[in-house]
């Protein structure tokens, strides 16, 4: 990249967090509204963010320009690293491979998971009340399963790693013991946000999300368990 | 090393060394077994090829080429990959050597011919940051402030730092996709900042490190910590610069 990349690697690092990670916990959240509100629950919670005032301007400055933004840019700081794990196998070299392999996997997966839900919404397909089912109904595939599962795992490293990566990057963690520390921290976030996704998979499998008229949806769902 | 000593002259150490003969022709291994002496590390036994240049399967080579200086791991010269590890040829003991050992250039750097490599781009980045403490008037300025103590002792840890290269060939954030300057000079950076004369300077280094290449490219592997033979804390030195500069940064919008 020719002229000043400060400002944009600055820029990247802090999109990363400032709003996406915010807005990352914000949908661990919601979703396991799933988990622990059920139906009614999930339904409360996508209601109150959609009727949030601005609604529009919300999703383009805190999700949609900044996703693209910082994933493109990610696309290319990706491109220009080497991975080095196998002479150097060390595991803060694993953490910065992985950063890079689990952007990537998010970038392709996110692509997929718009189109697959909040497009599906646009196109008049599905509504936001039935989102719900809609999700069960995904989710209830076994490949569509294993997909999102290894997907939020992959974005909750990414998240948490890079909560570490931006603590160096902006030099608020300096010393190798603050490092430590952090690093620590940052790996409980990422056990339980991942939980927190994992579970409302889960619950987005069970037979209470079942639409009535999809019934096949809610056979196959028996069947898997 | 007793044990070894009685083990007579017959055993033989063998290497696999990648070459080269010319900076663009394409790299090859040749083998070697080489008589085994007590103590003896890798640039003592690229000595011995050179003195009789002939392969394990017994045909004649033209000898190895290599660079080396100090030979006490202080100038940097012999840096190579050993066993997969950048490291210094000379404090690279053959006993501590996992056999066959593997020897490669560094390629991160232009090579040369066989081990020799170029580390121009490690001094041309010590100018771009103006490593350096500028003390040139056209009078006597007298004596510059005093450093602390305290300062001067991790100071002098950085100061260690003898420009050998393997910090940039174990990151893998300097390849020729990228134009990152590297751990070294960042640290160096740190180094002359912090020192009470070169202190004056230091928005300078750090405006020097806001340009492209500069301090953005690091992407926290840590490789270099753990691959510096002198220990110099880089990721310590690579995060306190990341404040330094974010600092400026805002500074400099503001107008301080
Ligand atoms: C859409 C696809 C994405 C791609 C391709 C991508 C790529 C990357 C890459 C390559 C880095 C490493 C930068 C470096 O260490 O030099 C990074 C850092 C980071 N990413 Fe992403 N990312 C994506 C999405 C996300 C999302 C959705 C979030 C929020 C949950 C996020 C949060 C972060 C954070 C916090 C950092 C650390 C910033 C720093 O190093 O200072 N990324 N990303
Ligand atoms: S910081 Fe260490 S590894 Fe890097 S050039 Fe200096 S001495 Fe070599
Ligand atoms: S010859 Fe100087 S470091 Fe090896």
């Amino acid at each position: 990249m020719s002229g000043n990349s400060f400002l944009p690697r600055k820029i990247h690092s802090l999109l990363g967090v400032i709003p996406l990670g915010l807005f990352f916990i914000e949908h661990a959240l919601t979703n396991y509204s799933a988990f622990e509100g059920g139906q009614e629950g999930f339904k409360d919670s996508v209601e109150f963010l959609h009727s949030l005032p601005l609604i529009f301007f919300l999703e383009l400055f805190l999700i949609w320009l900044p996703i693209l933004f910082h994933g493109v840019y990610g696309l290319y700081l990706a491109f220009t690293s080497n991975l080095n794990v196998g002479r150097f196998n060390y595991g803060r070299n694993w953490a910065f491979a992985l950063q890079r392999i689990s952007g990537v996997f998010t970038f392709i997966f996110v692509i997929w998971h718009v189109w697959q839900t909040r497009v599906q919404v646009a196109l008049g397909n599905t509504t936001n009340e039935e989102i719900g089912q809609h999700m069960h109904d995904i989710v209830t595939q076994p490949g569509f399963f294993i997909l999102y599962f290894v997907a939020v795992i992959a974005a909750t490293f990414h998240f948490a790693n890079g909560l570490w990566a931006f603590l160096v990057s902006w030099g608020i963690t300096i010393g190798p013991r603050a490092q430590k520390v952090s690093s620590r921290i940052c790996m409980g976030i990422f056990v339980i946000v991942a939980v927190l996704f994992i579970l409302s998979l889960f619950a987005f499998r069970g037979d209470e999300f079942a639409s009535a008229s999809a019934a096949i949806g809610s056979l196959s769902s028996a069947v898997l368990g | 090393m007793a044990e070894t000593a009685t083990a007579t002259a017959k055993r033989t150490v063998k290497f696999i060394i990648t070459r080269r003969e010319t900076p663009d022709s394409a790299p090859y291994t040749e083998e070697f077994d080489i008589p085994y002496r007590p103590n003896m590390n890798v640039i003592s036994a690229l000595m011995e090829i050179q003195r009789n240049p002939v392969k394990a399967d017994g045909t004649k080579t033209t000898p190895v080429v290599w660079e080396s200086n100090c030979l006490e791991e202080v100038c940097g010269a012999c840096s190579m990959v050993i066993n997969g590890k950048p490291r210094q040829a000379c404090s690279a003991l053959i006993d501590n050597l996992e056999q066959p050992i593997r020897v490669a250039p560094m390629t991160t750097f232009p090579v040369v011919r066989d081990l020799v490599i170029n580390r121009e781009r490690m001094f041309n980045a010590l100018k771009r940051v103006k490593a350096w403490i500028p003390i040139d008037g056209t009078y006597d300025l007298g004596p510059g402030p005093r450093m602390a103590e305290s300062k001067r002792q991790w100071a002098y840890e950085l100061s260690k730092c003898m420009t050998c290269g393997v910090c940039l060939e174990a990151c893998p954030n300097v390849n020729d996709r990228s134009s990152f300057i590297g751990p070294a000079p960042i640290s160096q950076v740190r180094l002359f900042n912090a020192h009470p004369t070169g202190e004056m300077n230091a928005h300078e280094r750090l405006e020097a490190l806001m340009t492209d290449g500069g301090i953005e490219g690091c992407g926290n592997s840590q490789n270099c910590v753990r691959s510096c033979p002198k220990g110099i804390p880089l990721t310590t030195s690579i995060a306190a610069i990341n404040k330094d500069t974010t600092k400026h940064m805002f500074k400099r919008w503001l107008g301080m």
